[in-house]
Protein backbone atom coordinates (compact mmCIF):
# COMPACT_ATOMS: atom_id res chain seq x y z
CA UNK A 1 0.00 0.00 0.00
CA UNK A 2 1.47 3.41 -0.83
CA UNK A 3 1.56 5.88 2.19
CA UNK A 4 0.01 8.97 1.12
CA UNK A 5 0.81 13.09 1.29
CA UNK A 6 4.81 11.53 1.91
CA UNK A 7 6.21 14.32 -0.45
CA UNK A 8 3.49 16.73 -1.66
CA UNK A 9 1.23 18.56 1.11
CA UNK A 10 -1.37 17.03 2.16
CA UNK A 11 -4.36 19.99 0.44
CA UNK A 12 -6.17 20.24 4.00
CA UNK A 13 -3.31 20.90 6.11
CA UNK A 14 -0.78 22.47 3.35
CA UNK A 15 2.26 20.07 4.62
CA UNK A 16 2.99 16.44 4.12
CA UNK A 17 1.83 14.10 6.78
CA UNK A 18 4.87 13.39 8.42
CA UNK A 19 5.85 17.22 9.60
CA UNK A 20 2.45 17.29 11.10
CA UNK A 21 2.98 13.95 12.86
CA UNK A 22 6.31 15.00 14.00
CA UNK A 23 4.93 18.30 15.26
CA UNK A 24 2.29 16.55 17.29
CA UNK A 25 4.70 14.57 18.74
CA UNK A 26 7.15 16.90 19.71
CA UNK A 27 3.93 18.99 21.13
CA UNK A 28 3.42 16.15 23.68
CA UNK A 29 7.19 16.33 24.64
CA UNK A 30 6.84 19.93 25.46
CA UNK A 31 3.89 18.28 27.78
CA UNK A 32 6.38 15.72 28.97
CA UNK A 33 9.62 17.78 30.24
CA UNK A 34 6.93 20.84 31.10
CA UNK A 35 5.62 19.15 33.50
CA UNK A 36 9.17 17.95 34.93
CA UNK A 37 10.16 21.51 34.56
CA UNK A 38 7.11 22.82 36.25
CA UNK A 39 8.01 20.45 39.41
CA UNK A 40 11.40 21.55 39.49
CA UNK A 41 10.01 25.26 39.85
CA UNK A 42 7.85 23.37 42.14
CA UNK A 43 10.51 21.70 44.22
CA UNK A 44 12.34 25.17 44.55
CA UNK A 45 10.18 27.34 46.02
CA UNK A 46 8.59 24.75 48.19
CA UNK A 47 12.17 24.35 49.96
CA UNK A 48 12.64 26.15 53.05
CA UNK A 49 14.74 29.35 52.19
CA UNK A 50 18.61 29.16 51.71
CA UNK A 51 18.21 25.18 51.29
CA UNK A 52 18.08 25.21 47.39
CA UNK A 53 21.99 24.46 46.92
CA UNK A 54 23.53 26.39 43.56
CA UNK A 55 23.96 23.78 40.66
CA UNK A 56 27.90 24.53 40.56
CA UNK A 57 27.57 22.47 44.37
CA UNK A 58 27.14 19.52 42.75
CA UNK A 59 27.77 19.83 39.12
CA UNK A 60 30.51 20.49 36.66
CA UNK A 61 30.18 23.53 34.81
CA UNK A 62 33.00 23.35 32.67
CA UNK A 63 32.04 20.13 31.15
CA UNK A 64 28.50 20.98 30.79
CA UNK A 65 29.41 24.00 29.11
CA UNK A 66 31.32 21.37 26.64
CA UNK A 67 28.08 19.41 26.36
CA UNK A 68 26.48 22.63 24.89
CA UNK A 69 28.42 23.70 22.25
CA UNK A 70 28.86 20.00 21.42
CA UNK A 71 25.12 19.56 21.16
CA UNK A 72 24.23 23.40 19.17
CA UNK A 73 27.27 22.43 16.55
CA UNK A 74 25.42 18.99 16.06
CA UNK A 75 22.07 20.66 15.10
CA UNK A 76 24.30 22.50 12.48
CA UNK A 77 25.59 19.65 10.96
CA UNK A 78 21.54 18.37 11.24
CA UNK A 79 20.24 21.00 9.50
CA UNK A 80 23.72 21.17 7.05
CA UNK A 81 23.04 17.39 6.39
CA UNK A 82 19.35 18.16 4.98
CA UNK A 83 20.45 21.24 3.23
CA UNK A 84 22.91 18.84 1.54
CA UNK A 85 20.07 16.60 0.38
CA UNK A 86 18.19 19.68 -0.72
CA UNK A 87 21.60 20.54 -2.97
CA UNK A 88 21.71 17.04 -4.27
CA UNK A 89 24.93 16.11 -2.54
CA UNK A 90 25.05 12.26 -1.05
CA UNK A 91 28.08 12.61 0.02
CA UNK A 92 28.28 15.68 2.06
CA UNK A 93 24.84 14.57 3.54
CA UNK A 94 27.16 11.67 5.01
CA UNK A 95 29.61 13.74 5.93
CA UNK A 96 27.34 15.93 8.10
CA UNK A 97 25.19 12.61 9.59
CA UNK A 98 28.22 10.99 10.46
CA UNK A 99 29.40 14.11 12.39
CA UNK A 100 25.88 14.36 13.83
CA UNK A 101 25.91 11.03 14.93
CA UNK A 102 29.78 11.80 16.50
CA UNK A 103 28.41 14.76 18.18
CA UNK A 104 25.84 12.43 20.11
CA UNK A 105 28.46 9.86 21.16
CA UNK A 106 30.48 13.08 22.47
CA UNK A 107 27.63 14.33 24.36
CA UNK A 108 27.03 11.17 26.07
CA UNK A 109 30.02 10.43 27.16
CA UNK A 110 30.56 13.15 28.88
CA UNK A 111 27.28 12.87 30.33
CA UNK A 112 28.30 9.26 31.31
CA UNK A 113 31.98 10.89 32.98
CA UNK A 114 29.39 13.05 34.94
CA UNK A 115 27.07 11.07 36.10
CA UNK A 116 30.58 8.36 36.96
CA UNK A 117 31.69 11.02 39.22
CA UNK A 118 28.36 11.76 41.27
CA UNK A 119 28.27 7.95 42.05
CA UNK A 120 32.08 7.62 42.73
CA UNK A 121 30.92 10.46 45.02
CA UNK A 122 28.36 8.79 46.57
CA UNK A 123 25.57 11.19 44.64
CA UNK A 124 22.77 9.75 43.67
CA UNK A 125 19.06 10.40 42.66
CA UNK A 126 18.25 9.54 46.50
CA UNK A 127 20.41 11.60 47.87
CA UNK A 128 18.79 15.18 48.02
CA UNK A 129 15.82 16.73 45.96
CA UNK A 130 18.36 18.50 43.84
CA UNK A 131 19.64 15.61 42.83
CA UNK A 132 16.44 13.80 42.13
CA UNK A 133 15.40 16.38 39.60
CA UNK A 134 18.76 16.51 38.35
CA UNK A 135 19.10 12.52 37.74
CA UNK A 136 15.55 12.26 36.06
CA UNK A 137 15.59 15.84 33.95
CA UNK A 138 19.46 15.06 32.43
CA UNK A 139 18.69 10.89 32.15
CA UNK A 140 15.34 11.73 30.37
CA UNK A 141 17.33 14.21 28.43
CA UNK A 142 20.28 11.74 27.32
CA UNK A 143 17.27 9.06 26.77
CA UNK A 144 15.99 11.49 24.16
CA UNK A 145 19.96 11.83 22.37
CA UNK A 146 20.22 8.09 22.61
CA UNK A 147 16.82 7.92 20.44
CA UNK A 148 17.64 10.39 17.88
CA UNK A 149 21.46 8.99 17.71
CA UNK A 150 19.28 5.51 16.60
CA UNK A 151 17.39 7.59 14.14
CA UNK A 152 20.01 9.28 12.84
CA UNK A 153 22.49 6.05 12.79
CA UNK A 154 19.27 4.25 10.51
CA UNK A 155 19.22 7.23 7.99
CA UNK A 156 23.19 6.63 7.36
CA UNK A 157 22.81 3.29 7.24
CA UNK A 158 20.15 0.99 5.92
CA UNK A 159 17.89 3.82 5.43
CA UNK A 160 20.23 5.75 3.41
CA UNK A 161 19.10 3.16 0.78
CA UNK A 162 16.06 5.60 -0.41
CA UNK A 163 17.83 8.01 -1.37
CA UNK A 164 18.20 5.74 -4.82
CA UNK A 165 14.75 5.63 -5.57
CA UNK A 166 12.91 8.51 -3.60
CA UNK A 167 14.85 11.53 -3.00
CA UNK A 168 12.75 13.64 -2.08
CA UNK A 169 10.97 11.28 0.39
CA UNK A 170 13.96 10.46 2.27
CA UNK A 171 15.34 14.22 2.44
CA UNK A 172 11.72 14.56 4.10
CA UNK A 173 12.32 12.12 6.16
CA UNK A 174 15.30 13.52 7.36
CA UNK A 175 14.13 17.21 7.63
CA UNK A 176 11.44 15.08 10.08
CA UNK A 177 14.71 13.10 11.87
CA UNK A 178 16.20 16.86 12.35
CA UNK A 179 13.28 18.69 13.93
CA UNK A 180 12.86 15.92 16.68
CA UNK A 181 16.89 16.36 17.05
CA UNK A 182 16.67 20.02 17.36
CA UNK A 183 14.17 19.95 19.25
CA UNK A 184 16.39 17.65 22.06
CA UNK A 185 19.28 20.64 21.94
CA UNK A 186 16.61 22.80 22.79
CA UNK A 187 15.74 21.34 25.91
CA UNK A 188 18.88 21.48 26.76
CA UNK A 189 19.00 25.19 25.98
CA UNK A 190 17.19 25.37 28.78
CA UNK A 191 18.29 22.59 30.96
CA UNK A 192 21.67 23.91 31.17
CA UNK A 193 21.57 27.28 32.58
CA UNK A 194 18.59 25.85 34.94
CA UNK A 195 20.61 22.80 36.68
CA UNK A 196 24.03 23.97 36.44
CA UNK A 197 23.77 28.07 36.60
CA UNK A 198 21.18 28.96 38.98
CA UNK B 1 15.16 21.52 -8.47
CA UNK B 2 15.93 25.04 -10.01
CA UNK B 3 18.95 27.05 -10.07
CA UNK B 4 17.07 29.58 -7.94
CA UNK B 5 16.32 27.02 -4.99
CA UNK B 6 20.05 26.14 -5.17
CA UNK B 7 20.93 29.43 -3.97
CA UNK B 8 18.03 29.65 -1.63
CA UNK B 9 19.45 26.84 -0.31
CA UNK B 10 22.76 28.37 -0.18
CA UNK B 11 22.12 31.47 1.35
CA UNK B 12 20.35 29.49 4.32
CA UNK B 13 23.46 27.51 4.56
CA UNK B 14 25.08 30.47 5.34
CA UNK B 15 22.32 31.76 7.96
CA UNK B 16 22.71 28.34 9.88
CA UNK B 17 26.39 29.40 10.47
CA UNK B 18 25.71 33.11 11.47
CA UNK B 19 23.13 31.17 13.96
CA UNK B 20 25.81 28.80 15.24
CA UNK B 21 28.02 31.66 15.30
CA UNK B 22 25.47 33.85 17.63
CA UNK B 23 24.42 30.73 19.73
CA UNK B 24 28.08 29.70 21.10
CA UNK B 25 28.47 33.49 22.09
CA UNK B 26 24.85 33.59 23.75
CA UNK B 27 26.36 30.11 25.76
CA UNK B 28 29.82 31.98 26.75
CA UNK B 29 27.73 34.56 27.74
CA UNK B 30 25.45 33.24 29.91
CA UNK B 31 27.88 30.81 31.61
CA UNK B 32 30.10 34.01 32.02
CA UNK B 33 26.59 35.87 33.75
CA UNK B 34 26.61 33.07 36.31
CA UNK B 35 30.00 33.47 37.71
CA UNK B 36 28.84 37.27 38.98
CA UNK B 37 27.21 36.05 41.54
CA UNK B 38 23.93 38.17 40.70
CA UNK B 39 20.44 38.15 43.54
CA UNK B 40 18.94 35.18 42.47
CA UNK B 41 15.82 36.92 41.03
CA UNK B 42 17.82 38.56 38.23
CA UNK B 43 20.47 35.59 37.95
CA UNK B 44 17.32 33.57 36.62
CA UNK B 45 15.91 36.78 34.68
CA UNK B 46 19.00 37.33 32.51
CA UNK B 47 19.49 32.85 32.15
CA UNK B 48 15.71 32.67 31.00
CA UNK B 49 15.79 35.80 28.68
CA UNK B 50 19.03 34.41 27.24
CA UNK B 51 17.98 30.48 26.89
CA UNK B 52 14.38 32.03 25.26
CA UNK B 53 16.63 34.08 23.00
CA UNK B 54 18.96 30.47 22.43
CA UNK B 55 15.30 28.95 21.84
CA UNK B 56 13.81 31.17 19.31
CA UNK B 57 17.10 30.85 17.03
CA UNK B 58 17.15 27.11 17.14
CA UNK B 59 13.14 26.86 16.67
CA UNK B 60 13.33 29.77 13.91
CA UNK B 61 16.17 28.99 11.50
CA UNK B 62 16.47 24.89 12.15
CA UNK B 63 13.41 23.70 12.94
CA UNK B 64 12.17 26.42 9.88
CA UNK B 65 10.21 27.64 11.92
CA UNK B 66 10.44 31.43 10.76
CA UNK B 67 8.55 30.20 7.71
CA UNK B 68 6.02 27.71 8.15
CA UNK B 69 2.82 26.63 7.20
CA UNK B 70 -0.52 28.30 9.27
CA UNK B 71 -1.73 24.54 10.81
CA UNK B 72 2.01 23.70 12.99
CA UNK B 73 1.83 27.39 14.01
CA UNK B 74 -1.86 26.76 15.30
CA UNK B 75 -0.56 23.28 16.65
CA UNK B 76 1.99 25.35 18.18
CA UNK B 77 0.17 28.63 19.83
CA UNK B 78 -1.94 25.66 21.93
CA UNK B 79 1.24 23.79 22.90
CA UNK B 80 2.25 27.36 24.26
CA UNK B 81 -0.77 27.70 26.18
CA UNK B 82 -1.06 24.15 27.89
CA UNK B 83 2.88 25.05 28.19
CA UNK B 84 1.96 28.09 30.54
CA UNK B 85 -0.67 26.29 32.28
CA UNK B 86 1.93 23.96 33.54
CA UNK B 87 4.42 26.51 34.31
CA UNK B 88 1.86 28.36 36.53
CA UNK B 89 0.29 25.05 38.30
CA UNK B 90 3.26 25.62 41.19
CA UNK B 91 2.06 28.83 41.98
CA UNK B 92 -1.62 27.16 42.87
CA UNK B 93 -0.25 25.58 45.42
CA UNK B 94 -1.26 26.45 49.21
CA UNK B 95 1.63 28.64 50.25
CA UNK B 96 1.07 27.80 53.59
CA UNK B 97 1.63 24.01 53.62
CA UNK B 98 5.12 24.83 52.61
CA UNK B 99 8.10 23.73 54.73
CA UNK B 100 6.08 20.79 56.60
CA UNK B 101 8.14 18.18 56.99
Amino acid sequence: MEIPYTVEARPDTGVPNAKLGIWLFLASEVMLFGALFSSYVLLRTGAAPGTWPHGRVFLNVPLATLNTIILIASSVTMVMSWASLKLNDFKKYRLYMGLTILAGFGFMIVKAFEYGHKFELGLFPKSNTFLAIYFTLTGLHGLHVLGGMIVNGYFVGPGAKLWRTQPERFTNRVEVAGLYWHFVDLVWIFLFPTLYLL
Amino acid sequence: MSASDVEAIRKQTRTYIGVFVTLMIMTILTVAVSYFHLPVAVAILIALIIASFKGSLVAAFFMHLSHERKVIYWLLLLTVVFFLALMFIPSLTQWNQRYVR
